[in-house]
């Protein structure tokens, strides 16, 4: 059954349609494996050939893969929600009723988002810990660690402005709490608050900008940012691989 | 005179005219570059399918424990009816911890902004690419140093009576004073923090210090951000 399912999938890949669409046959050999990352939009930052290494769970835990991973998990269950969701005020508390009570699996849809949100943060963190122990921040990858604070403060960020759309207590008052600390800073605090929330107080004007940073801005920057982050990781020469497995570089 | 200049001003092109000395082969040795970084394979398939079962893994974990795990919910917001504690999330509860010792400007500005600078210029600090033990160098000098540092930092922390913050700063301090005096021969413990730099005891510091203001701040803190214990629940 296994070998005809392959020999199958091999007899797909030498159609024209196949070729057509994927610019090569079955990656059977070196140059075609290759084609097939380079050759591919999705695939093409990557690096063609990684070391071996490189691979072992212990060298990333796939700490940054599974980050990555929970983005994307995030913005299909997120697009989902957003079908359910009005960022007016009582509304939105309206609809998480709803995703509760009404919507379909909404329930469910709410859970995973919320869940994939909090694994992000704390994957990030993970992420970063593991790669400075690692050394992964020295030379020549000095810039994507600085890539890797600043996609760290997008993942709290956009964390941050979720936690106001389900417009409960625990969103009103985590982001007044938050909100407030901002007026501690000197000349440009109360301004900035003022700007971040649409008014003093964190009202319907707050809701709708939270609810642009959070499905528009954001994401947007944090897309841009982990494009530069990959790339970057392929041009600087793949993760870093220790001379001997312990001790010292 | 001509020769000096000739040198200032860098190498001429022509190989047969100025003869350059790129490598210094001595007996029984070669000009061969060794890399021990291991063999290479190739990205397709052997990546792609560790990612690709890294993303199943991680989709089955993510859907079981949100179809038994309700996300939280609580009455419509209400701007009248403040909740005592009034928590941020739990990645902000170290920092609402900072502000219940210090004042607004440096708990929520100073000391998350210097967190931030701190953390992007690491990679660009020699001693921290260099990554030597901290003992290696000047040992006398440094552990001094590092004494007065810390004695420092723990008379600032107890004079705003940031114990949860004092606390994890003194043990770190103690692991630190302790690698100083005890002999790597002697066990394993004392090669492993022996042999870190500086850079892993600033880091280590601040994981252990976040960690524990983090903890604290979600189980431990009740009304009024008083000291409370999570199996004894408040106000219920």
């Amino acid at each position: 059954m296994a070998t005809t399912l392959h020999s199958l999938l091999d007899q797909l890949r030498e159609t024209r349609a196949w070729k057509s669409v994927f610019r090569r046959g079955p990656a059977l050999t070196n140059r075609t494996r290759s084609q097939a990352v380079f050759g591919n939009l999705f695939l093409h930052w990557m690096p063609v050939k990684v070391r071996e290494k490189s691979l072992a769970v212990r060298a990333s835990y796939y700490l940054g893969s599974i980050s990555f991973l929970l983005f994307l998990a995030l913005t299909i269950t997120g697009i989902l929600l957003m079908f359910y969701y009005h960022p007016a005020v009582p509304q939105a508390y309206r609809d998480m009723k709803d995703l509760r009570f009404v919507v379909s699996n909404g329930v469910f849809l709410r859970n995973a988002h919320r869940l994939a949100a909090q694994l992000m943060v704390l994957l990030v963190f993970l992420h970063m810990f593991h790669v400075f122990y690692r050394g992964g921040y020295k030379p020549p990858h000095e810039f994507n660690w600085v890539v890797g604070v600043i996609l760290l403060l997008v993942t709290l960020f956009l964390s941050y402005t979720g936690y106001l759309l389900p417009w409960d207590q625990l969103a009103f008052w985590a982001i007044t709490v938050g909100t407030n600390i901002m007026s501690a800073m000197p000349v440009i605090g109360g301004k900035l608050r003022f700007t971040l929330l649409g008014g003093n107080l964190v009202g319907e004007n707050a809701l709708l900008r939270f609810y642009v940073m959070h499905v528009v801005v954001l994401p947007l920057i944090a897309f841009l940012f982990i494009g530069i982050h990959f790339w970057r990781v392929q041009k600087d020469g793949g993760l870093t691989v220790r001379s001997k497995d312990d001790g010292k570089e | 005179m001509t020769e000096k200049n000739k040198i200032e001003t860098g190498f001429g092109s022509d190989a047969k005219k100025n003869p350059q000395r790129i490598v210094f082969v001595t007996r029984k040795t070669s000009a061969k570059v060794t890399d021990d970084r291991g063999p290479l394979l190739m990205t397709y398939p052997h990546l792609l399918l560790r990612e690709a079962i890294a993303a199943q893994i991680l989709t089955v974990a993510v859907v079981l424990v949100a179809l038994f795990w309700d996300a939280p919910l609580e009455q419509l917001a209400n701007p009248l009816l403040t909740p005592n504690p009034a928590k941020a999330p739990w990645y902000f509860l170290g920092l609402q911890e900072l502000l219940h010792y210090f004042p607004p400007f440096v708990a929520g500005v100073i000391l998350p902004g210097l967190v931030v600078l701190a953390l992007i210029v690491i990679p660009y600090f020699n001693v921290n690419i260099e990554g030597a033990p901290i003992w290696e160098r000047n040992p006398a000098r440094h552990f001094r140093n590092y004494v007065a540092v810390i004695v420092a930092l723990t008379v600032l922390l107890a004079a705003f009576d940031a114990w949860t913050v004092a606390a994890p700063t003194l043990a770190i301090g103690a692991v630190l004073i302790w690698s100083y005096f005890a002999k790597s021969e002697a066990s394993a413990a004392a090669r492993y923090f022996r042999s870190r730099p500086l850079s892993w005891w600033l880091m280590t510091w601040f994981v252990f210090v976040a960690l524990i203001l983090t903890l604290v701040g979600t189980f431990f803190r009740g009304p009024g951000w008083s000291w409370v214990w999570p199996w004894r629940p408040y106000g219920a």
